[in-house]
Order: structure tokens, then C-alpha cells, then sequence
């Protein structure tokens, strides 16, 4: 595959475009904000969005700007999506392609452990291992993380599992080649491309599991910013300032879309079996 | 088929052995005992009342000791009360079970009925740019967060209060009607999702099957394009689709959970979430593991309507030595 490809596939296209304007609007906000997003300012309390004030996306309950905010928060949303997505697809294909190449007792007792961490849907799991961490930005990147371990564990193991068998493996083994090497050299290679698309999904899911535990009040805690916070304490004033609820939200929505745009248009560039369809 | 049944059936009980484990110890983790939850700060006691006190929340007894004694009680079903209101915690739990089938219920039908009809339009439109949009619109539905599209139907209908009723929940044999007005918005808010999904599923499982020699042979019969379509194509088409909805089914029961909190639903989801709120240990520990079980149950009824519609997938297992 080369950037070329991927250039002419207008889904994953877009998708670095999405995702491309929402890292440059977060480095943008190391620098320069239009507003302090955690400083209050009683005489402007919901404000509608407007040019004059300059509030583009009005304000919030406590005078806060929420353009201000979103910034500062995606800052969070995405560093808690890249880190826990990280920890999961580490543990997660460690533990896989362990369990895959070894095979025997090694396979048989890890892949139990993924059923049985399979059997919690993902937010319960999420929501508990908050509760047993307790609430900090860092628990939810574990909750997250400990999520996706089980996901990455099987999409390795089941990948090692089908490359295994081939041809050039034994012939590899038969020339004396170790066991590090094949894993390393023949087999890792020729599994990345399920686990490229499961990184792209793992990043998007994440944002929503991240907002999923800010808005019930178990993930970042305010005042600093988050997606899903600034929507939790948009809830008792949407009413009567819609914009606190819409533009949060709106932030959500365009950057899970950008990587599940970038993560199918991937799939359709790597999957061959799919590339025929089209 | 009854053998295969009971295999899956016996397969079942270390995962849920492990679930229990993990659930019990989990909780064990969570700071702060059950006693400290239970007596709070405001109580005084003596120390005779505290030794008597720990007696009573196994305090002086080993965990593996008192997750037997937990494990022994749940055969019975007895799970234990609950530190805030002192109810048993499995009337609770069941109690709350017909509101979270019939949401995950409600959403599902509402999900079939959007994603199957737009997944076969989907696939039939072979036009590059239909098909961008169309993938786009799918990708869409899958990036809304559930609880902001419920929070903003609220907005929306806020102003036909009629229509919508909201605040104390009623029951459907109470009055169906004023049931159905209520689960309307929260079952849309969990089957838009979805429905995504199974259109994406739809689509790329007609677009395999309308590949197939024997569609082309249907055609040059010069059967009709619409049975071709529904008879030929959508029969075989729909398996995967059936199997993706079931397994969302399992995710449906227990990940209404912020969703049931944004409509004031009393179900299953909001129990634990109330739970984790409180520290309230022996419903946090039977509402997770009931919630888990179920979960695990769906997927495997999902597995087995396969594995009895398609005679393959028992021969395919069959075949491993696992």
C-alpha cells in the first residue's frame, strides 16, 4: 500500500482531513485560546453564540467560553483515546501472539481469560474498573486500556493462527530459523494489517467511551474540560441555552467520525477480498 | 444438534465462574469496606458493636473464604442485601429486568427496520458517489454518541410535552400507550447505532452474495428483478446480519446504561450505575455479574440460531480439535 492509494480513497481521505484539522485546532490551543476556558465570568452567563462578544459558541453556566473549552478538552478526549488505545493494542496483541504461537495450555488459558473479560459490555466494564481505580484522568485511560485488551488479543492470536501454517514459516523453521525470528520477522508482519484497522476503530470507540464516563461524572473530573463533562453540566441548562449541549456534542461526533472514516477506508485499501468488491 | 448444544452450554461455565471471580475481587478493590459504607460517619459505635458489626460483614473471615460463602448463597439465590436500603438485591435486579428487554427490544426492532431496508439500497446502487455518501451516512449513525442524540430528541421534543411524556415511569401492562410514548425516544436514541451497523452489515453481505453464479442464473432466467433481489439474494445475505444483531442484542441489555440515566428509566443499567454512585458492594456485585451472564447467554443463543439455520458452522467446529 502507499500514500498514493490512500490519496485516490476519498473515505479514508477525508477521514485524515477530520482528523487533521482537530490536531492542528489542539496545538493551536497551546498557544493561543480565545478565551481562559476555566475562568468564570458572572456578567456573561449563557450567552447565545455570537461575533460581538466574541463567544463564537456562546457560553456556558458559569460565563465560561465554550469554544474555549472544546479546545482545551480535546486535548484531553485525544490524549485519553491515543494512550488508552496504546495500552490495549500492547497488552492486547502481546498476549495474542503469545497465545497464538505457543498454542497449547499458554493459548487454552489466556483465551479464557478474554472470554471471560469479553463477557462485560464495554462501558460496564469501564464504569466498574472506574469505580475500583476512582475517578482520575489517568484511571480512565487504564478502564479504557483494559477494555481493549481482550479486542486485540483475539484479532492477534486469530491472525497468528492463519499465517502460521504457511509455507514460508516451515520453510523458515526447517532452515534452522529461531523462534524469535519467525515471530518477529515472518509473522508480525503479516498481521499488521487486521490490527491497523482495529487501531483506527479502538481510537474512535475510545472517544465515546471517554465522554460515556465524563457525562456520568466517572471520568475527568471539572473544572478541567472535557467532552463529556462540559455535556454532563450542559444538561440542567440546555433548555433554555441549547448551544452548551449542541457544540460539545458536535465536537464528538466529527472527530469519531474522522477515524472511523480513516479506519474503513483503510480496511478497503488493505482487505484484497473486499478491494474486489469495489 | 442436542450435543452441540450441550457443549456450548457446559463451555459456559468457567467463563462465568471467571466472571464471578472477577467480580468479587474487583469489588473487593474498591476503596473503602462495605462496613465503612454502611455505618458512615455520623455513627458512633461501641467496640463490642464493631466486633459484632465485622462478624457480620465477614470482616474477620479470608476473601477466598467469604467469595465461597458469596458463590455457595448465589446457587440459592441469595445475593445479598443491599447497605442503602437493606433490600434484598435479586428481587431488585429482577424487578428492573422487563424495562431493559423491553428498551434493548424496542431498539432492535427499530435498527432492523432502518438498516436492512437502507443496506439493500445501499448495495444496489453501484454509483461511486451513492456509495461514498451512503458509506458516509452509515459511518455517521456510528460516531453519534447515544447519550447526546437522546439529550438533544429531549430538546427537540421538549416543546410537545403531550406527546412525550416524561418523569415517573409506567409500566406497559399499567398503560401501554404511555409505555410505548416513553420508550419511543430512548429506544431510537440506542437503535440509531445500530442500525448503522446492520446497514453496513446488510450492504456488504448483499454486495457478496449478489456476486454469486446463482444470482446470475436467476437473472438470465429473467426472473423478476424484485424476487431476485428479496428471494435469491437477501435469504442468503441476511445470516450475518441476524448474527450481528444478536450479538448486539447481549450489548443492547447491559450498555443502555447512560441512556436509561438520561430518560430516568428505571432498568438494569441505571441499577448498577446507582450502585457504583453509593458503593453499594452486594448490588454492584449482582447486578455486574447478572448483567455479565446475560450477556454471555444472548451471545451464545446468537451462536447456536446460527449454527441451527446454517449447518455448516457445526460441521466447522466440529472440525477443530478445541
Amino acid at each position: 500500500m502507499t500514500l498514493k492509494a490512500i490519496g485516490k480513497n476519498s473515505i479514508a481521505v477525508t477521514g485524515i482531513v477530520i482528523i487533521g484539522i482537530y490536531l492542528l485546532t489542539i496545538a493551536l490551543s497551546f498557544f493561543w485560546l480565545p478565551f481562559d476556558p476555566v475562568k468564570m465570568d458572572v456578567d456573561h452567563l449563557l450567552e447565545p453564540p455570537s461575533l460581538a462578544t466574541g463567544h463564537l459558541f456562546g457560553t456556558d453556566e458559569f460565563g465560561r467560553d465554550i469554544l474555549s473549552r472544546i479546545m482545551k478538552g480535546g486535548f484531553v478526549s485525544l490524549v485519553i483515546s491515543l494512550s488508552a488505545t496504546a495500552m490495549g493494542a500492547t497488552i492486547g496483541i502481546a498476549m495474542g501472539t503469545w497465545a497464538g504461537f505457543l498454542g497449547g495450555r499458554w493459548d487454552h488459558w489466556l483465551m479464557r481469560l478474554a472470554d471471560v473479560l469479553f463477557s462485560f459490555p464495554s462501558l460496564l466494564l469501564a464504569i466498574f474498573v472506574m469505580a475500583v481505580l476512582g475517578e482520575k484522568t489517568w484511571n480512565v485511560i487504564i478502564a479504557i486500556g483494559i477494555v481493549y485488551i481482550p479486542q486485540f488479543a483475539r484479532i492477534s492470536r486469530g491472525a497468528i493462527l492463519g499465517v502460521k501454517t504457511n509455507d514460508f514459516v516451515r520453510a523458515a523453521r526447517s532452515n534452522g530459523a529461531s523462534s524469535s525470528f519467525i515471530l518477529f520477522r515472518h509473522l508480525l508482519p503479516n498481521i499488521i494489517v487486521p490490527i491497523i484497522v482495529q487501531i483506527s476503530l479502538s481510537l474512535s470507540v475510545a472517544i465515546l467511551l471517554e465522554s460515556s464516563l465524563s457525562f456520568l461524572g466517572l471520568g475527568v473530573q471539572p473544572p478541567a474540560p472535557s467532552w463529556g463533562n462540559m455535556l454532563s453540566s450542559a444538561r440542567k441548562v440546555m433548555v433554555i441555552a441549547p448551544w452548551t449541549a449542541v457544540y460539545p456534542g458536535l465536537a464528538i461526533v466529527f472527530l469519531v467520525l474522522g477515524f472511523n472514516l480513516l479506519g474503513d477506508g483503510l480496511r478497503d485499501l488493505l482487505d484484497p477480498r473486499l478491494r474486489n468488491l469495489r | 444438534m442436542g450435543r452441540y448444544i450441550a457443549k456450548r452450554l457446559l463451555s459456559l461455565i468457567p467463563v462465568l465462574f471467571g466472571v464471578s471471580v472477577i467480580v468479587f475481587f474487583l469489588v473487593r478493590l474498591i476503596p473503602g469496606s462495605a462496613l465503612q459504607m454502611y455505618l458512615g460517619t455520623q455513627v458512633e459505635a461501641t467496640p463490642l458493636q464493631m466486633e459484632e458489626l465485622k462478624r457480620i460483614f465477614g470482616e474477620d473471615r479470608p476473601v477466598p473464604l467469604l467469595y465461597a460463602q458469596w458463590l455457595g448463597r448465589l446457587f440459592q439465590g441469595d445475593f445479598g442485601y443491599s447497605l442503602r436500603t437493606g433490600r434484598p438485591v435479586l428481587p431488585d435486579i429482577l424487578q428492573r429486568f422487563p424495562i431493559s428487554l423491553e428498551l434493548t427490544i424496542l431498539a432492535l426492532i427499530i435498527a432492523l427496520a432502518i438498516g436492512i431496508p437502507q443496506g439493500i439500497l445501499a448495495s444496489l446502487g453501484r454509483n461511486p458517489a451513492g456509495d461514498v455518501i451512503n458509506r458516509m451516512i452509515g459511518l455517521l449513525g456510528l460516531s453519534l454518541p447515544q447519550f447526546w442524540l437522546a439529550a438533544l430528541m429531549v430538546l427537540l421534543f421538549s416543546g410537545f410535552k403531550g406527546w412525550i411524556p416524561m418523569g415517573n415511569y409506567v409500566g406497559f401492562f399499567e398503560h401501554p400507550l404511555r409505555n410505548l410514548q416513553m420508550m419511543l425516544l430512548p429506544s431510537f436514541a440506542i437503535g440509531v447505532g445500530l442500525a448503522a451497523v446492520i446497514m453496513r452489515y446488510t450492504r456488504n453481505s448483499m454486495l457478496e452474495v449478489l456476486q454469486m453464479d446463482y444470482i446470475r442464473t436467476a437473472k438470465a432466467k429473467g426472473l423478476k428483478y424484485r424476487v431476485v433481489i428479496l428471494r435469491h439474494a437477501l435469504k442468503n445475505a441476511i445470516l450475518p446480519v441476524i448474527t450481528v444483531a444478536g450479538f448486539n442484542t447481549g450489548y443492547l441489555l447491559g450498555g443502555a446504561i447512560v441512556i436509561e440515566e438520561v430518560f430516568a428509566l428505571p432498568g438494569m443499567g441505571r441499577l448498577a450505575l446507582y450502585a457504583i454512585y453509593q458503593r453499594d458492594y452486594p448490588v454492584i456485585q449482582g447486578i455486574v455479574l447478572v448483567i455479565a451472564a446475560l450477556f454471555v447467554l444472548v451471545n451464545l443463543a446468537t451462536d447456536l440460531v446460527y449454527a441451527i439455520v446454517d449447518p455448516r458452522i457445526r460441521l466447522d467446529d466440529a472440525g477443530r480439535s478445541a
